[in-house]
């Protein structure tokens, strides 16, 4: 029975519905989509790290997702870089400015921080669609494919498995992450700031962390996003994306691993469901944010865990 | 020089007022529920957009001013009851997502109703210029200025002189206290969400025939208007007026001496340079939290 309660199960499970996916799906449409879901699950993942651990709001996410993306686009083409190191690129940039940042934003609290968060994610979107002569403008810009030893990542299939087993990883670790004891300052944290000073934790520290690790998720999968679709627009830094991402966060369950990767998937597929509402998406999409949080502000999972805790 | 100078003003102060009307909507509901509404823009929508439709409709233009204020108002309190009341109590982040979700709601309504088409709102009261030292401003301009200036005058006496306006004061301050001393707390939050409404309708109806209009202007309108809010400290109402012109003079300097380009950025980065410095706002109460 104990061995039935490891937080482990669920990642086992992920691995298996990952390993079998591939040959259920009828088509690359539908590749496509569990491609693009699992790439949001990685960033949700390390968005729900900041917001749902360590109690941190950023409505500017995307923005970092932005800076990977074009790093990618913008090196590889204008500069001949290796599409690795400029990733690598990508990510030490955020990296960087996540740090530089996360400083001052953090002796901000709740609504200040999400105005700072949120400012921070207009301007790069902005910088993006003017810096037209490099970026492309608000158009966008091709995106060479990203090859290794030679081998070079193409279509839908080749994709889907580096995917996979990225987010397999990612949920491992975020799992052992939360389990350490920087996994625990942060709960702390999130629990009460001024108790978890008094024990001795660093606060600043771990929330400045906390943000860059986020950061860096953030960019990494912007950079995959940018290779995989072969094709980046400003959009990809845009509040709405920002906004996007919170909400899964939020639908899936705050503080809850298996929350991030079930929000993700959820509101991915969502707007491929609606797109039969003809017109009617924006607003099916905002009533189905809105009875969500009504009725389970928790989130999904949490909420749903709790009722089957209680019928055993 | 100084002309130039000056055309920069005109056009900042004009902006800035609406700036300034959506940041005291902003202010209203946060200090009677603590909610930041991030539907306030679409408010700014609905003023200009109402307006639009009722005169197509054939009302003459003051009955149509009217309509497009109390309907938004309407909206505003069926957005506290059926959205923001059933969750109280919920965390930040959520309370953010469902007031996204009813602008979501809001902004896609207009779209299916009134379509996707860019409109234009005839000025108030003629179009000719008027010249001041070299510099022109138009007659709708001192519209905006003028009932922006009416309505914050009747607010400051709404709020320091009537019974009413101090029983919003002191639920903002204390609900509970509120409470004990006989005040109807969600009568309080029923007004706060119509005023604030109004307020932003107001904004988007003055700023309607300078700037144009469609279903999608409210998101930046709002953002700046929260930023409005926040330079200024949310929850004073002198902070939002003050930090509504502060926004939109900054903005139109930058857009008219550095950049125009980048005047849509110059808001956050305004913000994002307060807010290192004085992490309240300019004039944001000095709050130390309780353990």
């Amino acid at each position: 029975m104990m061995n039935f309660r490891s937080p482990y199960l669920g990642l086992w499970l992920l691995v298996a519905v990952l390993a079998v996916l591939p040959f259920a799906l009828p088509n690359a449409f539908y590749m496509d989509l569990a491609i693009r879901m699992a790439i949001n699950a990685v960033i949700v993942l390390g968005l729900n790290l900041l917001i749902g651990f360590a109690g941190q709001i950023s409505l500017g996410h995307a923005g970092f997702l932005g800076i990977g993306a074009y790093s990618s686009a913008v090196l590889t083409t204008h500069f001949n870089w290796h599409p690795a190191f400029a990733m690598a690129a990508g990510a030490a940039a955020c990296a960087v400015l996540a740090a530089l940042v996360a400083r001052p934003i953090f002796k901000l609290k709740g609504h200040y921080l999400a105005m700072a968060t949120l400012g921070l994610g207009i301007i790069l979107t902005i910088v993006i669609t003017n810096e037209g002569a490099w970026t492309g403008g608000p158009d966008g810009m091709p995106v060479p494919p990203f090859a290794l030893f030679g081998f070079e990542l193409y279509g839908e299939k080749h994709w889907y498995w580096v995917v996979a087993a990225v987010l397999a990883i990612s949920v491992w670790a975020s799992l052992n992450l939360i389990d350490s004891p920087f996994g625990r300052a942060l709960r702390a944290l999130h629990g009460s700031e001024v108790a978890s000073q008094v024990v001795g934790v660093d606060v600043v520290r771990y929330k400045v962390a906390i943000f860059v690790l986020s950061a860096v998720f953030a960019s990494l999968m912007g950079s995959v996003t940018a290779h995989y679709v072969g094709f980046v627009t400003p959009g990809v830094a845009g509040f709405f994306h920002s906004i996007e991402l919170v909400t899964m966060v939020v639908i899936g369950g705050m503080a809850s691993v298996y929350g991030s990767v079930l929000g993700a998937v959820l509101l991915t597929a969502l707007p491929q469901a609606l797109a039969t509402f003809e017109g009617w998406e924006t607003v099916a999409f905002g009533t189905i944010l809105v009875f969500t949080m009504i009725f389970m502000p928790k989130g999904l999972v949490p909420t749903l865990a709790a009722k089957l805790g209680r019928k055993d | 020089m100084l002309a130039q100078f000056l055309q920069f003003l005109f056009s900042g102060v004009t902006v800035g007022a609406t700036y300034a009307l959506a940041a005291l909507g902003f202010t209203l509901i946060y200090n009677a529920s603590n909610v930041i509404n991030f539907a306030q823009g679409e408010f700014i929508m609905l003023g200009g957009m109402l307006t639009v439709f009722f005169m197509q409709l054939g009302l003459p233009m003051p009955a149509a001013v009217v309509l497009a204020i109390v309907v938004p108002a309407f909206v505003g309190v069926l957005v506290e009851k059926l959205a923001i009341e059933p969750a109280k109590g919920a965390e930040t982040v959520t309370l953010i997502i469902i007031t996204i979700g009813c602008s979501l709601i809001i902004r896609g309504l207009v779209q299916v109703w009134l379509g996707k088409g860019t409109h234009a709102v005839a000025p108030f009261s003629g179009s000719e210029p008027i010249a001041v030292l070299g510099a022109t401003l138009l007659p709708q301009s001192l519209w905006v200025l003028g009932v922006t200036g009416v309505v914050v005058a009747a607010l400051w006496y709404f709020f320091s002189r009537t019974l009413a306006g101090k029983a919003i004061l002191a639920t903002s301050f204390n609900p509970v206290a509120a409470q004990l001393v006989g005040i109807n707390t969600s009568w309080v939050l029923f007004i706060s969400f119509a005023l604030s409404a109004a307020l932003g309708a107001l904004g988007g109806i003055l700023v309607a025939p300078i700037t144009l209009t469609s279903y999608d202007v409210g998101i930046m309108l709002g953002l700046k208007g929260f930023v409005a809010a926040v330079v200024g400290g949310l929850g004073s109402g002198l902070g939002a007026v003050v930090g509504g012109l502060m926004v939109g003079i900054v903005e139109a300097m930058a857009a008219g001496y550095i950049s125009s380009a980048y005047k849509d950025a110059v808001p956050f980065v305004l913000i994002l340079a307060i807010l290192f410095f004085m992490p309240r706002g300019l004039f944001g109460a000095k709050v130390t939290d309780r353990v």
